[in-house]
């Protein structure tokens, strides 16, 4: 009775009695979430035009985020760094549809998807060589982020808000703005959504492969770059981002693989339902629920809606 | 010339039937083992023994496990380190809560807890599939690995937090613990893991492998020649991680001799995935030679530029060790997507006309 | 051309369906049709693409599942049917798109389709020795008699991904009749083939009805095929049914030319 209690009345109590608290939860779960739907982003990006399940798109974010570091590092300013990563990043993108992508076209998926497993211990390997292993501090201050904090008064409390939070929900608003533009109405974005839908009829047509490849896997870098910023800013840059980043993975299972609209809400539900499963019923379970929690909620989802939030229903022939 | 099947008559369907229906194979299938179980333990070093030997096989039998419902059903996971540690800690609580019994019993045993919570996290495997899928095995690994650090019941509420390993004897001669010699502890790890190669390899090449092999390629198919999918998936999770849970528990008795929450995180997982897929799909001859080269490149790593006389610290190493695997993965996929284990048999196909190829 | 047989004109109905539609959210697949196929004939189903033939066997084997209508199944009545159901119950059938398992030996392929008539356990699989064995060789002698039957002997050890089209059409229909199915449904068994291998694949459609007295309902493009092969030929278009009868009648009838050759306006 007393666990049943605390499971289902409890946390709503407190939810009631600490309004200001609530929706200091939502906000930050709100935020952790758009960071989610950056990943997510990146990954939605590459599988779309390509059916390629990019598991490296967590250390990609890494790897930008500390080359523009270290590059601020050997005394090149901040903005050019930022230029130069985009080069970084290009030269990535081109490096792997050369490397990996083109000699290994037409293989199954699960064979591109476990050749970007091999990409991301390779891109561990060699930023650990290159950056070193330590932890770095992002130059947000360099790059006009701002700092500190808005306090609300409400709901009889405090809300505070981290401008730098603000700053990258509105960054990350635009971008996907932006993307969801160049998909829709460009020649490229047209190209890009033909070779999603089939790699052999896009050939066809005359629409080169690998300079699509090229493309996204560069797109997916720019998402990266701001991915890697955003997150070293508000808490540091190091290689164990990674792990943090294969959250994004429940965001794609409720979003859909393909859908840009999907990333976002996935990641949204996924980041508020995490906070608020970890502040208001962690206790029970002795805390730290927040390293499965997101897994679960899109295992539970899948149950019900197996085609995700935003995908079509599949109907299957033989 | 010698590897040739000319001559070879079967007359019998049980003979055509066989796992190795040709001699030269047995024979070398025999010759190997007699070496394993004759010769290595008399003349390897302890440091070859415990640093290559018993881990290789430990791991080879991890990557069978996930060979079985990757490679033969068709079913991606990234939880096989949780299912190694479910074995892990399993074989923990029994060997502590009934010391008296041989300690062979409950790692085996062991195995059936990780079975049961394979079939668990394996329940929505009907429903979804693919990428969903290996998403979903995500979720029993950080689940699974959140156990093992906030669940102190499962270490006996030892204040390290780690299994420590009891020493345990069979016929008087220690055989887990502290005292227990390395080749002891190897000819256990053998004897284990070729008994229960020789079961999945019988389990692979009857009724039961089939149906998970047409479930991999064609699951509709399957489904209408009244195969059921639920029932052949489940069976699959079940098979492929009580092989987790042995290897689990093998590696924390019989090689680490204690082990923390960390020994089963994600990134064991990955490290079984790669055997595999290095090894070949759907190979159990893979799985021991994935085992092989993922575990034996970093020691060639460390020990190489030592006896080149390039001095390298040891976190370089480390970096380099994952760069060159991750190239060797890439590397892998574009050359034999199928595995060392293709290459094998391109090898003995030109073993068989050698030496006169046309 | 094949006279039908009185014997077969007044058979007993193996499998009814009646008044089955089936719809894909707006999109009306089959709309409202019932036929039946009698024991031991070979009944066709004909159409042009898009009729509805594919999703009428996806009902039967109950792959689909209708939103009305009713099967009957040698007797027994239901609403949908279910694929385990339907393969126990001696339903087998092979696929327009050839669906058989490609990383497996054309033996294997064939072997699997046994699958429902093993029964020793697991452990005895874990074993491979004893009765485990005995049944497996057992059921490797069914296997290798439809080998024999079926002329692929030579490829039995081909990984059937490596197969001509033609050949694994063949693999596909042994692994249909290692079921030793009561109704055997055949989706386009002459799809794109040459005119040497339609008659090869006539003449096993043929004798599987002759010596095992299965029957067979088959979706078939060829007329010429489908006049000479079958008893009584179902014509859909559009999900209706528009005709049903003997080869001859359905030749004569005015809707089936219409569909066929369209209709003046």
């Amino acid at each position: 009775m007393d666990l049943l209690y605390q499971i289902f009345i409890d946390p709503f109590v407190q939810m009631g009695t600490a309004p200001d608290l609530l929706v200091q939860t939502l906000w930050e779960g709100l935020v952790g979430g758009v960071l989610y739907s950056l990943i997510a982003l990146g990954f939605v990006l590459i599988f779309k035009a390509s059916g390629v399940f990019n598991f490296a798109q967590g250390i990609m974010v890494v790897f930008a985020a500390m080359s523009l570091v270290s590059l601020y590092g050997l005394g090149i300013p901040a903005f050019v760094a930022l230029a130069l990563t985009f080069a970084i990043m290009l030269a990535l993108a081109w490096g792997v549809e050369r490397l990996v992508l083109r000699p290994l076209v037409n293989q199954p998926d699960i064979i591109l998807f476990m050749a970007t497993f091999g990409l991301t211990y390779f891109l561990i390997g060699f930023g650990e060589l290159v950056f070193g292993g330590e932890p770095k501090v992002m130059i947000a201050d360099q790059l006009f982020l701002p700092r500190g904090a808005y306090d609300i008064k409400m709901l009889g409390g405090f809300v505070s808000l981290q401008k730098i939070d603000i700053a990258a929900t509105v960054i990350a608003s635009l971008m996907v703005a932006a993307l969801a533009v160049f998909f829709q109405k460009t020649r490229i974005g047209r190209a890009l959504r033909a070779v999603a839908d089939s790699h052999r009829a896009a050939l066809s047509v005359g629409i080169s492969l690998e300079q699509i490849w090229v493309i996204v896997w560069f797109a997916a870098g720019i998402v990266a770059i701001v991915t890697g910023i955003m997150w070293g800013a508000r808490s540091q840059v190091e290689f164990s981002l990674q792990i943090i980043a294969l959250k994004a993975l429940p965001v794609l299972i409720l979003g859909g693989f393909t859908s840009i609209p999907g990333a976002i809400v996935g990641g949204v539900i996924i980041g508020v339902g995490e906070k608020l499963g970890e502040f208001y019923w962690g206790p029970l379970l002795g805390s730290g629920i927040e390293s499965w929690l997101a897994y679960m909620i899109a295992l539970a989802f899948l149950l019900f809606r197996p085609q995700g939030l935003f995908g079509e229903k599949i109907i299957e022939r033989v | 010339m010698l590897y040739r099947e000319v001559g070879q008559y079967k007359t019998t369907y049980e003979a055509d039937h066989a796992i190795f229906p040709l001699l030269q194979d047995r024979i070398g299938i025999a010759v190997i083992l007699a070496i394993a179980f004759l010769f290595v333990p008399f003349t390897a070093s302890d440091f070859v023994v415990n640093s290559m030997l018993i881990p290789i096989l430990i791991f080879a039998l991890a990557a069978i496990g996930l060979n079985l419902l990757t490679g033969y059903a068709g079913l991606i996971s990234l939880g096989t380190g949780g299912f190694m540690g479910v074995g892990a800690y399993g074989c923990y609580k029994l060997a502590t809560a009934f010391p008296q019994v041989n300690i062979l019993v409950p790692i085996l045993l062991s195995g059936f807890f990780s079975a049961a919570v394979g079939v668990v996290f394996g329940l929505p495997s009907l429903r979804i599939k693919g990428f969903y899928l290996a998403v979903a095995t995500l979720a029993s690994q950080f689940f699974l690995s959140w156990c093992f650090v906030r669940v102190p019941w499962l270490v006996n509420y030892n204040v390290s937090g780690a299994i420590e390993v009891p020493t345990r004897t069979f016929f008087g001669i220690p055989i887990t613990g502290p005292n227990a010699t390395a080749t002891t502890r190897y000819l256990v790890v053998l004897a284990v893991v070729v008994a229960m190669t020789w079961l999945a390899s019988n389990l692979v090449h009857g009724r039961i492998g089939r149906m998970w092999m047409a479930v991999r390629d064609m699951d509709i198919a399957a489904e209408l020649i009244g195969i059921r999918l639920y029932r052949t998936k489940l069976l699959a999770f079940a098979v492929s991680s009580f092989y987790a849970g042995v290897a689990g528990a093998m590696l924390v008795f019989l090689w680490l001799g204690a082990s923390e929450a960390d020994s089963f995180d994600i990134n064991a997982s990955f490290l079984v995935l790669f055997m595999v897929i290095i090894g070949g799909l759907g190979s159990l001859l893979g799985s021991y030679l994935g085992s092989v080269l993922i575990l034996g490149l970093p020691i060639v790593l460390r020990t190489l530029p030592g006896s080149l006389g390039v001095p390298l610290n040891s976190a370089t190493v480390e970096h380099l060790q994952f760069m060159i695997v991750g190239a060797l993965i890439i590397l892998f996929l574009i050359v034999e997507p199928n595995g060392l284990a293709r290459l094998w048999q391109i090898g003995k196909q030109k073993l068989r006309v050698w030496p006169f190829p046309y | 051309m094949r006279a039908p047989s009185s014997e077969v004109l007044a058979g007993q109905v193996l499998l009814s369906v009646e008044n089955v539609s089936l719809s894909f959210g707006g999109v009306k697949a089959i709309r409202d049709v019932s036929f039946d196929i009698r024991k031991g004939e070979i009944r066709a189903i004909i159409g042009p693409n898009g009729a509805g033939k594919t999703s009428l066997l996806n009902v039967i084997n109950g792959f689909y599942q209708p939103q009305e209508g009713r099967i009957t199944f040698r007797g027994e009545t239901r609403e949908k049917m279910r694929p385990y159901a339907a393969a126990r119950g001696g339903i087998a059938r092979t696929f327009q798109n050839v669906a058989l398992f490609k990383g497996m030996s054309a033996l294997d392929n064939i072997m699997t389709g046994r699958s429902l008539k093993m029964n020793r356990g697991f452990v005895w699989q874990l074993l491979r020795h004893g009765p485990a064995l005995a049944e497996e060789v057992e059921h490797r002698r069914r296997v290798e008699e439809i080998i024999d039957f079926l002329e692929i002997n030579a490829i039995r050890r081909v990984q059937v991904g490596r197969l001509p089209y033609g050949l694994q059409k063949r693999v596909e229909l042994g692994r249909a009749l290692a079921m030793e199915p009561d109704l055997l449904l055949l989706d386009e068994p002459m799809a794109g083939m040459n005119l040497e291998e339609k008659e090869d694949m006539s003449r096993f459609v043929l004798d599987v009805n002759n010596h095992y007295g299965t029957t067979i309902a088959l979706i078939e493009h060829d007329m010429g095929v489908v006049m000479d092969l079958s008893n009584r030929v179902l014509v859909l278009d559009y999900g209706r049914k528009i005709a049903d009868g003997t080869p001859d009648e359905v030749k004569a009838d005015r809707n089936v030319i219409d569909a066929y050759l369209g209709v003046a306006h």
